[in-house]
This record gives structure tokens, C-alpha cells and sequence, in this order.
């Protein structure tokens, strides 16, 4: 029995293949094999014989079936090696192009201001971008004979012949979205209105359309010091820096009063802005409380009102923070300029996650 | 506003370095723009002692001189007159950079003889036009530094200039000594007096001033005096000095005393010559077309209502704006009125507008100058023309009345507190107001003449808080409205917006803001251009209307990209689009542009064109994240700018478009220049109905376990039968059994013969109560095809 055993096991190991295989289970343990065979010789065997060829017997056909499957599994294996192996691909080939999106910078930002406001309680509020004389300057205490009127180099729009009306104008600033949300809500009220302006202004630094996002805050005790904590944790957040000092200068804006220009220390070492050090101050905003004829514009009670109000540009603060070098690119719409400055779709700043990868 | 040091020294009695002055200026809200060291450029200049003057051998005019320098004994050809020996100098050593001339000296041979340097003018300097000879010092030690002899000896020369901005609420600036009043109160030093000069009257003035009475209004006040027998001549050279260090071009003594006090005094001033005066002075409205050529050297025609100032001969002076050149002051002028008058400043900022006159007189008295100084201006150019010039003044002659512009508000010291949030006591409250000018009465504050911009009490904070300094100010909590976790504050329209911005750029898109105003020409392409967008002053033709949609600025984008060499483009724009020129005619779009290929051509042979399937597909998935319904119209009939057999409007019913999808119209294209075919699409996030439900909640979710079977048919249908009609037949067919029915196949023409095509589609049937029997399916595959054949005219294809 052992030459059997030894016999079969030295073939299913020498077994080239499936088929050499199956050849080899047929004559060993098949219905007609040679085990097979001798179990049949078993009911000749006396009792005593038969006890000990037995279980022998059934050892060996299990012995002989586990060397079979063993063999089977190694011959799948190398099968399947030698398959993957002629299986090789150049990996280094380009994929199939996928267009890559991107966000424009100004749509950004305003995500960006827009998260950081709104958790201070700043709701968004958008108006009309050609609008009436009155809401973008006489609501603003901005009277015809000001000097700020012909200084804004306003865009007027074309009056028809008979219509006497003061020509419309294409909004220079977001503040008659100010006028038209106090009109509509009343105080108190917070909101910051983002949104594209224009000035008759084509140069290096002057663009004829750009973007501002301003500011208003009404309540019956907001002060200025209220003002500058609101722009101090509004720095500090969009600029992703830990502190910031902020300089209030004494100004005029027909809007607000007192009014302030509002500088933030910072570094222009090699030619990049570092916000927070430094011995450089740099000018980003204007602002101020609104002034009581403002609040009486937009149907608020000045003697029992009062509030802050600021505004700044977002292209600048956008070119500032991501290194933009030049305003007048954001509307050329190059698109080397799009993909390199633009952000990725899913890249939304949050204050969670935070503003910028 | 510019300003030197030691013209504001003549009003401010201070020891505060310019340093200190241009900080305190800047935080006081006269915001510093340039301080100009005119001691630079004069650096490197040196004095020296001539020791000896020789004749140079070769030339009659040239001397040979030996020079005492810092370096030693040098030799220097000199060519001027005065230079001999003994005189203390201004050596430029070789090297040496000399403004005056733009030339860097050199060392040189003059007619054969060695020249180490040169001995300088004024005006090689450029200290003034002064060029007879060589600068000879009456003190100074050799070696020393020019600049420190001069600052030393000659302050006005090289002493800083300071330039502030003026806001335009701030007259009292546009003067020095206003300037002065601010740093006195924040501290700076204190106001030197400026005392009313005596002017003695002679005899009475023969011209006469009258201001017509509907001219009152406009014109308040006039005062003159007629000063005879002056001798006008150059200015001297203290007075051109300053005049030259803030820009101005020193005239004559007599408008040089002008252009000094409207810069000094912030009192604007005229000079009439008298001689050249017929009759009496009158100031009167125009009746319009009258002519003037003024100081400027050009004619300007009046329009009804401006106010004029004229003669016998008619128009000599645009009132408070410019003089006129007939009547105005020469050298040779001997007799000279004096004009000193108040003008309304919205008055004069209309007639400047509208002439298009930038005057420092129109400058200063559209801000509004103070009106009680009227007089007293006057006499201070009257007191120093006669100082200077000589001459007898007549007595002073008037016409009308100062304005009373006297008033006073309540100082509220807790307002500071309040409005601006910073302690300052009360008494130092009162004290700012005072050094300003204000007259404090009890609580009340009475105005200076001079600040016609303080009109009301939070004028008074803001005037208290700057002379403080805003910089001291303390940031301080802004409380939340509502204690916890803050509510969203954006609208739905907004977040449509967001999404959709978002949604384009995942699906690819590069996005573009482009300017809102465009060219007529392409705003007429979609629909446009017409004269209600117009810009009454455009900068240019290509920014002329609003644009009535967001596609023809990114073809102009597209085709700069091509021209660039970027053929392949997927651009969009999320913007307003206007559609007329009223507030509110505006309305929000969502625009994208597909150009070239889906790609460059790469190894898999994955790129090929962009067609219309892709912008539908895109204009859907932006459509379906902002919430839009699954199930719309596709119709046809869009707008003129798109191919008319290749584009689709998606639609909830026949008047309400939710977007357009499509290619754009050849000719189109050719007119922007773009190299086409172009695929685009424009959607109306605010025709997307809101959301209906109130809250978040989905609902609960009904799922069959039972297995869903898929059948597929084909119908032979003419070509311009519509899918979505075949689709929308089969799954009437049966309404709940039929979830879904997709085209996967079309096949034109060939063995279906001209006019036909098929069609194939597969319905997928999700049973809900009981597995489907055949006997099923064949019922529900029998109805689809009833509906589809009854729909369509069309036929099962064997």
C-alpha cells in the first residue's frame, strides 16, 4: 500500500497539468481506480484484516484527494501568475482629460467674507446695479454740488429725449443697497452687501468695473470701538493670522461721521504682503457711524438709532491675501490666469474647515 | 495741499520734528501723501574758499582758480564773473550729480587746462533762477556740507515739503494756518498770533461795486480797495521761494501776493488792473453766450445764470472761478483793485463743472471758504502789497452783505462715550473745541466761521475723537443678536447661486467675471444695444451698453483665448444680465460656453468635439442641483443668436423657461470673431420654483424587494419625430409599474429608407406587490408599444 501511495504522490507532483491531473484522480481514486479496486478486495479480507486495511485505505484515498485539490490550487495559481505577467501595462500613460474647474477669485473671496460675517450675525443683501441718483448719493448725504459727486467719476446711464428725469447711474459704491435694505427692515439690522460697482477709471490700478463689499451695523448703542473690534476679528479671520494690529485714521466720507481710514500692520519683505508684522501700514477700508441724515434716508430714527457702517474692495483684498498682481487681469479672462488663480470647485471656505487650503 | 516747514513754522510755534508733525497730521484726518526732502539732490555739494583767481592764458573769460575744498587745494576753471579770490563758495567735485544742468561733473581739460570740479548758481541748484555768477556765501567753513549751511542760514530754501490730501468736508486746511490750528490742538505747539493789519484808507476808491439783486444768493458779499501807484515787478525772493516749493510759478508781485494768501489764508483773491477797468465793477448773471478769454489763455462761453463780474466793456472775471486775461495785472501795472468777495459754493461747483475750470479758486470756494475773513483777507494782500510795492490804498469799498452763518449745537460729552466709544473728559472736550475755534457757551458750541462742514452735534464727536486720536480707540465685543449657534443668513436665491457656481466648475468649467457693459454691435447680436442700456459716458465704445446676457462677453473671452493659442474652452459667467436701464430691469443668469474639443487628443482616443449633448447635460446638472423639477418640456423656437435646428429651451410649460441649451448661431460667431462651432447654455436660476416642503426631512424611503425587469424595443419613426415623445409615451403606459425609460440607440436612414429613423429605447418595470409573470410583461410590453405606435405614427421595428 505504501508503493500506492508513493506511487501517486510523486505523480500529482510531477502533474504538468489540470488534464494530467484529472488522468491521474480517475486512476487513483476514480469509481474504477486502483484504490477503488482495493477497497472491493476488502470483502475478501478476514475481519481482523479488514480492520486494520480499512481505515488504511480510506487514509490513503484521503491522502491521495487532498494532494489532488493541493495540486490543482497550485497549478490555478501559476496559471494566473503567468497570466498576469504577460498582463503589463505602460502606467505612465496619460489618462483620458478631465476639464479642471475653477472658482474666480472674486466669487471666492466673497464666500470667504460672507462666512465670516455671517457669523457675526451679518445677513447678505444685494440691490440693483444701475440705480437712481437719490439712493446712490443724495440718500448718502452726497448732494448734487458735492465735490464727491465729480470726484467719483460716476457712469451715467442715456436719458431719452422728454424724459426730465435725473439720469440713472450705474452704481459707485454698494451703499444704496444700505438705503434700500434700512428702507425694507428697519433697525436694528446687520448686513453686509458684496457686489460689482463702477467708476469711469481705466488705468494700471482702476478698473471700470470692480467689486466692494460693505458693511452696516444698527443698533441703539453700537459705537465706534464696537466697529473696530468687528474689523480687527474680521482681519484676523480672512487673512488667517493670529493677530492683527489695526491704525483708525481720522477721515470724511459724506456718510459717516466720524469716519475712519483703517489700516493694518504688515511686511512687504521680497515684495510679499505679510499681514500682522512688520513695521509697514497698509490702507484696506474706509468706514465710520453712519451719519444721522443716512439713517433718516433709509427711514430710521437717528435720535434713537445709531450704527457703523465700512466698506472695502474685494478685488483688492482678494489681490492682497492670494498675491494677485494686477486689478485688470480679474476681468480679462485668460485662462492661464483663471486655472492659476482660480480655486476648485469643492474648495467652499468655511470657518470650520477654514478660508483657504 | 502742499506746504513747507517753515511756512507752517510762521503760524505753528513748535519744536515737533517732521516726523511727529506728519503723524499727527495723518491721524487727524489730513491725511500726509509726500514729504519732499529738497535738501537731497543738494547732498553731495560742498563749500569751498577761492584762494587765488588767475586769467586762464588761453581765454579772456576763464580763470584758473585754486580752491579750498574738504579734499584739500583743487583746481577749478571758472567761467563766471564774480569769481575771484577770497569768496566763500559751492564746490561740486567731480562726481558730483548737478540738478540744475542733469549733469554729473567730471574731471576735464578747458583749453588745455586741468578743471577738478566746479563752483555753482542758484539755479544750477536749482535754488532759483538766479545765474549772473556763482554762489558767493557770506559765511560757512570749508568742507562743510551746503544743505547744512543752508538749512542753518537759509531754511526756506531746503526745508521739507509736506503734501497732505484735503477731504472735501475740510476748507479750513487748504490754508497753512488752518493746518496749524489742528496740530495746535492735538498739542503740537501753539498758534502765533496773525494779527488784523492796519491799511489806511486815502481817499475813496473811483470804481465802484454793485451786486445785481438776483445775484445776492450767489454772491453775498464784495469788498475792494484800489491801491494807485504801485511798482509790480518780481516777487521777492522769500515769497517765490514758497511759491516755488509747493508747485506754483512765481508771476508778478501783484498775483504772487494773490496765489500767497489763497494758499496761506485759504482766501482766494483778484487782481484787477485798474487802468484797464471801464467803469464800475458789477456782478450780475449771465444771460448766456456771453464771451470771456481768461487768465488760462482761453475763451469760455457763459450759460444762463453763471455768475460774472464786469465792466463797462462787458465780461473780466468768471466769478469765483477765474480772472479775465483783458483786465489782468502786469508788470507794468501801476493802479490795482483788489477783490475779495464770498461766493455760494454750490454756485461756483456747477459753473466749474460745467466750464470745466480746476482753479485753485474754484477749489476753495466750492468747499466753502470762510466768510467772515472776506474783509480782513483783503487787507492782509493790501497790507503787503503796500509794503512791497508802495503805493496809496483808497478805503475799503463793499457791496452787500457777510453771511450769517452763526450757529451752535450741544456738546453732549457722553455722546463721545456713546457714539465713538472712548472716555474723554469733559473739560478735555471743551478744550479741543476751543483750540479749534469753537466758542463754548455754557453746553453750547458755537461754530467758527471757518468749518462750514460742522452741522451738527455728531460733527462736534467727530471733531473731539480725531483731535484724540482714533488710533487710541479700543476695539470692543460686537454682541451677537441672538445668544447660541448662529442662524444661516443666506436666501435661497443665494445659495442657487453658490451651487450653481459650484456645480460649473465641477462639471469643468472655468469661471469668468467679465465687465457688465459691452459693445453696441454685440449687444444687439443678443437682443440688445438699444439706447435704454446706454451709457451716456462710456470710456470707451467697447464698454458702451449694459449686456443684455452673459454669452457675448465669454465670446469675446473665448475668442481673446484663441488668439492665444487655447483652443479648447469651457468657460462660464454667473452675473446679472440687463434688460433695461431702470433699477431692478436686471435679472440673474448662469452662462457657459463650450469651444474645441472635449480635450487635447490623447492615447485613448477619448477626445472628440464638443457637441450639444454636452451643454444639455451640464445645463441639467446645474438645473438639477439648484432643485429644478426631473421632469421638464424641451422646446424649441429660442432666440435668433442660437442654430435654429440645434438647440433645446428647457421649459416647466410654455412660458416659463428654466434654461436654453444649445449651439450658437454661425453668423453669430463670425461676427466675434470666434472659431466655431460653439455649444452654450443659459439658465434662470430665479424661473426655478422654490422649494415647496417646509423642513429637511426626505421622507421614508419605498423600495421593492421584488426584481426589477428590463425590456427592450425598437420603433421605426420619421426623423423628426422628438425622443422625448416616444419616451413620454411608453411611460404613460403604465404608471406604476414603469419606473424609468431610456433612448439607448438611434439609427438614421440606411435599409429604414429616407425620412425614418429608429429608435431604441428599454423600459425598466419594478414590480411592487407580487413578482412579474411573463403574462405580465407581455401585457405592459404590448401597451408600450400600442402608445408609441399611437403617438408617433411610427412602427415596431421587426
Amino acid at each position: 500500500m505504501d508503493d500506492l501511495k508513493s506511487k501517486y504522490l510523486t505523480q500529482i507532483a510531477d502533474a504538468a497539468d489540470e488534464a494530467v491531473l484529472e488522468d491521474i484522480r480517475i486512476a487513483a481514486v476514480g469509481k474504477k481506480g486502483e484504490v477503488a479496486l482495493k477497497m472491493r478486495e476488502l470483502g475478501k479480507m478476514t475481519a481482523e484484516e479488514r480492520q486494520v486495511a480499512g481505515p488504511a485505505l480510506n487514509a490513503l484515498k484521503s491522502e491521495i484527494n487532498s494532494a489532488l485539490a493541493a495540486k490543482k490550487a497550485a497549478l490555478a495559481d501559476a496559471a494566473l501568475d503567468e497570466r498576469l505577467r504577460s498582463e503589463w501595462l505602460d502606467v505612465t500613460l496619460p489618462t483620458r482629460t478631465q476639464r479642471r474647474g475653477t472658482i474666480h477669485p472674486i466669487s471666492q473671496v466673497s464666500e470667504e467674507v460672507t462666512a465670516i460675517f455671517a457669523e457675526m450675525g451679518f445677513s447678505v443683501a444685494e440691490g440693483p446695479r444701475i440705480d437712481t441718483d437719490w439712493y446712490n448719493f443724495d440718500a448718502l448725504n452726497i448732494p448734487g454740488h458735492h465735490p464727491a459727486r465729480a470726484e467719483m467719476d460716476t457712469f451715467y446711464m442715456h436719458r431719452a429725449e422728454g424724459d426730465n428725469r435725473p439720469p440713472h447711474v450705474l452704481r459707485t459704491h454698494t451703499s444704496p443697497v444700505q438705503i434700500r435694505s434700512m428702507e425694507a427692515t428697519g433697525a436694528p439690522t446687520r448686513i453686509i452687501c458684496p457686489g460689482g460697482v463702477y467708476r469711469a477709471d481705466y488705468d494700471q490700478t482702476h478698473t471700470p468695473m470692480f467689486h466692494q463689499v460693505e458693511g452696516l451695523a444698527i443698533d441703539k448703542d453700537i459705537s465706534m470701538a464696537n466697529l473696530k473690534w468687528v474689523l480687527e476679528e474680521f482681519v484676523k479671520s480672512y487673512f488667517e493670522v493670529d493677530g492683527v494690529d489695526l491704525r483708525f485714521r481720522a477721515s470724511h466720507f459724506p456718510f459717516t461721521e466720524p469716519s475712519a481710514e483703517v489700516d493694518i500692520r504688515c511686511s512687504w519683505e521680497g515684495g510679499t504682503l505679510k499681514v500682522g508684522e512688520g513695521d509697514d501700514w497698509l490702507e484696506i477700508l474706509g468706514s465710520g457711524m453712519v451719519h444721522p441724515k443716512v439713517l433718516e434716508a433709509g427711514g430710521i430714527d437717528p435720535a434713537e438709532w445709531q450704527g457703523f457702517a465700512f466698506g472695502m474692495g474685494i478685488d483688492r483684498i482678494a489681490m492682497l491675501k492670494y498675491g494677485v498682481p494686477d486689478l485688470r487681469a480679474f476681468f480679462d479672462s485668460d485662462l492661464r490666469w483663471l486655472r492659476h488663480y482660480g480655486f476648485a470647485a469643492l474648495d467652499v471656505p468655511t470657518l470650520h474647515g477654514g478660508l483657504s487650503r | 495741499m502742499k506746504f513747507t516747514l517753515s511756512w507752517l513754522k510762521q503760524h505753528l510755534d513748535t519744536t515737533a520734528s517732521v516726523d511727529e508733525i506728519t503723524y499727527a497730521l495723518t491721524d487727524l484726518g489730513l491725511e500726509v501723501e509726500g514729504v519732499e526732502d529738497r535738501g537731497a539732490k543738494l547732498a553731495d555739494f560742498t563749500i569751498g574758499k577761492v584762494l587765488s583767481a588767475e586769467k586762464h592764458p588761453d581765454a579772456d573769460r576763464l580763470r584758473v582758480c585754486q580752491v579750498a575744498t574738504d579734499e584739500g587745494e583743487k583746481q577749478i576753471i571758472c567761467g563766471a564773473p564774480n569769481a575771484r579770490e577770497g569768496i566763500t563758495v559751492v564746490v561740486a567735485k567731480p562726481g558730483v550729480y548737478v540738478p540744475g544742468i542733469d549733469t554729473t561733473i567730471g574731471v576735464g581739460k578747458i583749453r588745455g587746462i586741468e578743471s577738478f570740479g566746479m563752483m555753482a548758481s542758484e539755479r544750477e541748484m536749482e535754488l532759483s533762477d538766479e545765474h549772473d555768477g556763482i554762489i558767493e556765501l557770506p559765511s560757512g567753513e570749508v568742507g562743510d556740507r551746503f544743505v547744512d549751511w543752508l538749512a542753518e542760514n537759509d531754511p526756506a530754501k531746503v526745508d521739507p515739503v509736506i503734501e497732505i490730501a484735503i477731504t472735501p468736508n475740510r476748507p479750513d486746511a487748504l490754508g497753512v494756518r488752518g493746518i496749524a490750528r489742528d496740530l495746535a490742538a492735538r498739542g503740537l505747539g501753539t498758534m502765533r498770533p496773525n494779527p488784523v493789519p492796519e491799511v489806511e484808507g486815502a481817499f475813496v476808491s473811483d470804481i465802484t461795486v454793485s451786486i445785481d439783486d438776483d445775484t445776492r444768493d450767489g454772491c453775498p458779499v464784495f469788498f475792494g480797495r484800489l491801491i494807485r501807484g504801485v511798482q509790480n515787478g518780481p516777487s521777492p525772493a522769500w515769497l517765490q521761494d514758497r511759491l516755488r516749493a509747493i508747485g506754483l510759478r512765481p508771476i508778478s508781485f501783484l498775483v504772487d501776493v494773490t496765489n500767497y494768501f489763497t494758499y496761506d489764508l485759504n482766501r482766494p483773491l483778484h487782481v484787477f488792473d485798474a487802468d484797464k477797468v471801464a467803469g464800475n465793477l458789477r456782478v450780475h448773471r449771465a444771460k448766456g453766450g456771453e464771451e470771456i478769454a481768461a487768465l488760462d489763455e482761453k475763451t469760455y462761453t457763459f450759460q444762463p445764470g453763471q455768475m460774472i463780474i464786469s465792466d463797462d466793456n462787458g465780461p473780466e472775471s468768471i466769478a469765483g472761478v477765474m480772472g479775465g486775461a483783458e483786465t489782468g495785472c502786469t508788470e507794468e501795472t501801476v493802479n490795482v483793485f483788489v477783490e475779495s468777495a464770498y461766493w455760494d459754493p454750490i454756485q461756483i461747483a456747477y459753473t466749474g463743472r460745467a466750464l470745466k475750470i480746476n482753479s485753485d479758486a474754484r477749489y476753495r470756494f466750492e468747499r466753502g471758504v470762510d466768510p467772515a475773513f472776506t474783509p480782513v483777507g483783503l487787507d492782509h494782500a493790501c497790507a503787503m502789497i503796500l509794503d512791497h510795492a508802495g503805493g496809496t490804498a483808497s478805503s475799503m469799498i463793499s457791496a452787500g452783505a457777510i453771511p450769517d452763518t452763526s450757529r451752535a449745537y450741544r456738546l453732549n460729552a457722553a455722546r463721545v462715550q456713546s457714539l465713538v466709544g472712548m472716555e474723554i473728559h469733559e473739560s478735555e472736550q471743551r478744550q479741543t473745541l476751543t483750540a479749534l475755534g469753537f466758542k463754548l457757551e455754557g453746553d453750547m458750541a458755537q461754530v467758527p466761521s471757518w468749518r462750514p462742514d460742522v452741522m451738527g452735534e455728531a460733527d462736534l464727536v467727530e471733531e473731539v475723537a480725531r483731535v484724540a486720536s482714533l488710533t487710541k480707540l479700543k476695539g470692543k465685543p460686537l454682541p451677537r443678536l441672538t445668544a447660541g449657534v448662529p442662524k444661516p443668513v443666506m436666501t435661497v436665491k443665494q445659495r442657487r447661486e453658490q451651487i450653481a457656481r459650484r456645480t460649473a466648475a465641477a462639471l469643468g468649467y472655468n469661471e469668468c467675471v467679465t465687465y457688465s457693459f459691452i459693445d453696441q454691435a454685440s449687444a444687439k447680436l443678443f437682443g440688445g444695444g438699444d439706447d435704454a442700456t446706454m451709457l451716456e459716458n462710456p470710456i470707451s465704445s467697447d464698454m458702451s451698453h449694459m449686456r443684455p446676457a452673459l454669452l457675448p462677453g465669454l465670446l469675446q473671452a473665448a475668442a481673446r483665448n484663441q488668439a492665444r493659442g487655447f483652443a479648447d474652452l469651457a468657460l462660464f459667467e454667473v452675473g446679472p444680465a440687463f434688460q433695461g436701464g431702470e433699477p431692478g430691469e436686471q435679472h440673474l443668469q448662469v452662462s457657459g460656453l463650450l469651444v474645441g474639443r472635449t480635450g487635447p487628443k490623447d492615447v485613448h482616443g477619448a477626445s472628440r468635439p464638443v457637441d450639444v449633448y454636452d451643454v444639455k447635460a451640464d445645463a441639467e446638472a446645474i438645473l438639477s442641483a439648484i432643485g429644478a423639477p426631473a421632469k421638464v418640456q424641451i422646446m424649441r423656437g429660442a432666440d435668433a443668436w442660437w442654430h435654429p435646428g440645434r438647440h433645446g429651451k428647457i421649459c416647466l410649460g410654455p412660458k416659463k423657461v428654466l434654461g436654453i441649451f444649445g449651439e450658437l448661431h454661425p453668423r453669430v460667431l463670425e461676427a466675434m470673431d470666434v472659431k466655431g462651432p460653439a455649444m452654450a447654455f443659459t439658465l434662470w436660476p430665479a424661473e426655478v420654483p422654490l422649494p415647496r416642503k417646509a423642513g429637511a426631512n426626505k421622507g421614508a424611503l419605498e423600495i421593492s424587494d421584488l426584481q426589477a425587469v428590463e425590456r427592450d424595443f425598437a420603433f421605426v419613426v420619421d426623423t423628426e419625430v422628438e425622443a422625448l415623445t416616444l419616451v413620454n409615451a411608453a411611460m404613460g403606459a403604465d404608471k406604476a409599474l414603469i419606473e424609468d425609460v431610456r433612448i439607448f440607440d438611434e439609427f438614421i436612414g440606411g435599409s429604414l429608407g429616407e425620412g425614418k429613423k429608429s429608435l431604441a429605447l428599454t423600459v425598466r418595470l419594478q414590480p411592487k406587490g407580487a413578482t412579474l409573470k411573463d403574462a405580465d410583461i407581455e401585457a405592459v410590453a404590448q401597451k408600450v408599444v400600442e402608445k408609441v405606435t399611437k403617438a408617433t405614427g411610427g412602427t415596431l421595428r421587426g
